[in-house]
């Protein structure tokens, strides 16, 4: 791990000015991806803010009936919350189905909206990425891509975003809040927080240097019945292949994101129109365009059952 | 100096700076990863106290250090062990104010003020936590690397279904979770073991929630 310098932040204002004035100032909350990539050098700060004193760890009511989530709560204390499991179950399934116990103790809302991706050379240093060394190329195309994404891809990297919890997210309309280092706060709804790598995969989300993820806010509850079904190589502690975020009401509308396809969750809200009809017209216009390679061609067919044996407990249940 | 391996180029010259800076440069694996220059003196080390198995400690640490590295290397309570140390296989779990984590995923200076619990706070060769007892009973371990993280795991996993928290099994997310077989398996996820120990690691913790309930 390389050397850095650490201090702890009194508040979100100094600590997203600190970050923005500081070469190679990054966050620290719960550190279980962070420290990962820093013992392998693919992250290298040179300062650590710690924001762990900085409060932000509670789920309270919001003016309009929905729900603000502070960004240090942590994954299993959001699960938990009787609030998410009664009115919005998907958002506690997606959270329960990621990581392990251990992690979900110490990983935060908003670190693991910012978690990079699982690529497997994205983690090889000795091995070209675009995502860890802008311009040095991408070997996952034409290397081993079963993991890896299938729409949304670019000629520069084809790496997934490896979170259940923004899944979940995406399909109930989140908002990220952030503080910027002159104290402004802005509200970046969560279908524009997350970006398609284009020719720029190391640029991953919308945040601006230094800014400060304060909370994440859910509308008011929309009802329906809430799934997340996470298909993957083990029962337990393993990334998804493809999962299905849903929210499926009696008449059978509703909405679907989908994850472990594409460099963001994935939602296409003119395909939700399709979910009468059932499964493969939902899943053939979501994935429309989709270019997966040799080795990750069964995602999309895996998605499109997924999403059947979600919308199968929808009818039945 | 330029035979030693790559790693202990970059580690010689973290720590010794100067002239280790100029091998560092010359590398062609370093110049080709295109790496920031190398600080000339490590940052100075931070002090910080927590308690550790009911006692205050007191250290003065590099930044770098994980909680598992204090743990072990400089308090030299070995039972936590290094497994992968990237969070992948349970064996450095421990307790944080009673809640179980990976202790290689977090720096020490993270943890100013924490109550941490760590196998040896769990019970001693004389006096086994009912755990400990369990795992000897039901031969929940073999070459036994795993067992103090696989402890400490299922001793905060009966604490968590006791809290109500829910897990990914849950039928029905707003009921209160069982002491059930499916309900410990899934939670033991994130602690494994290469010797395939698991039913007797379950029967262990069924006895011992059996004997809680």
């Amino acid at each position: 791990m390389r050397a850095f310098t650490y201090e702890r932040a009194d508040s979100a204002r100094d600590a997203a000015a600190r970050a923005a004035s500081t070469p190679g100032a990054k966050f620290i909350a719960g550190g279980t991806n962070l420290l990962d990539l820093m013992k392998l050098e693919i992250e290298t700060p040179r300062h650590l803010i710690d924001v762990n004193g900085l409060g932000f760890d509670r789920i309270e009511k919001t003016g309009d009936g929905g729900l603000r989530i502070g960004a240090l709560v942590r994954n299993t204390d959001l699960a938990a919350d009787m609030r998410v499991r009664k009115d919005y179950g998907v958002l506690s399934r997606a959270l329960l189905a990621g990581a392990s116990g251990q992690l979900r103790n110490k990983a935060t809302t908003a670190g693991n909206l910012l978690q990079r991706t699982r690529c497997p050379y994205f983690y090889d240093t000795n091995q070209p990425c675009n995502k860890r060394k802008p311009g040095s190329g991408c070997a996952a195309i034409g290397g081993y891509s079963r993991q890896l994404a299938v729409i949304g891809s670019s000629e520069s990297c084809i790496a997934t975003h490896p979170s259940d919890m923004a899944v979940a997210l995406r399909a109930l309309d989140a908002t990220v809040e952030t503080v910027n280092a002159a104290g402004q706060a802005r509200a970046i709804p969560i279908a524009d927080f997350h970006r398609l790598p284009g020719d720029t995969p190391h640029i991953e989300t919308a945040l601006a240097p230094g800014e400060f993820i304060t909370g994440v806010t859910l509308p008011k509850p929309i009802g329906g019945r809430h799934y997340y079904e996470k298909v993957r190589d083990r029962a337990s502690y393993a990334f998804a292949l493809v999962s299905v975020a849903a929210v499926i009401h009696k008449d059978g509308t509703g909405r679907v994101a989908l994850g472990g396809v594409a460099h963001k969750p994935w939602r296409v809200e003119a395909a939700e129109t399709a979910m009468p009809e059932g499964a493969r017209a939902v899943s053939a216009r979501l994935l429309a365009g989709a270019r997966p390679t040799h080795d990750n061609a069964f995602k999309v067919p895996l998605a499109e059952r997924a999403l059947a044996a979600v919308m199968m407990q929808a009818r039945t249940a | 100096m330029a035979d030693l391996p790559e790693l202990d180029i970059s580690r010689r010259g973290m720590l010794g700076g100067g002239t280790a800076t100029v091998v560092i440069a010359a590398s062609p694996v370093a110049a080709a990863q295109d790496k920031e220059p190398m600080q000339a003196d490590p940052p100075a080390p931070i002090p910080l106290s927590f308690e550790v198995n009911g006692e205050k400690r007191d250290l003065t640490l590099d930044s770098r250090t994980t909680l598992l590295d204090a743990l072990r290397e400089h308090l030299h309570l070995t039972g936590t062990k290094k497994g992968c140390d990237h969070g992948q296989c349970g064996a450095c779990t421990v307790l944080v104010d009673g809640v179980r984590i990976n202790s290689c995923l977090t720096l020490a200076v993270m943890h100013q003020g924490d109550r941490i619990t760590t196998i040896e706070g769990l019970g001693t060769p004389d006096r086994l936590h009912p755990m400990q007892a369990a795992f000897v009973q039901h031969d929940g371990y073999q070459c036994g690397y795993c067992t103090p993280g696989q402890i400490c795991s299922a001793v905060a996993v009966l604490d968590e279904i006791g809290r109500g928290v829910p897990s990914y099994v849950a039928a029905d997310l707003t009921e209160r979770p069982r002491m059930t077989d499916i309900e410990m398996r899934e939670r033991m996820s994130g602690n494994i073991c290469r010797c395939g120990a698991y039913s007797n690691i379950a029967e262990a913790m069924a006895q011992v929630a059996g004997e809680r309930a």
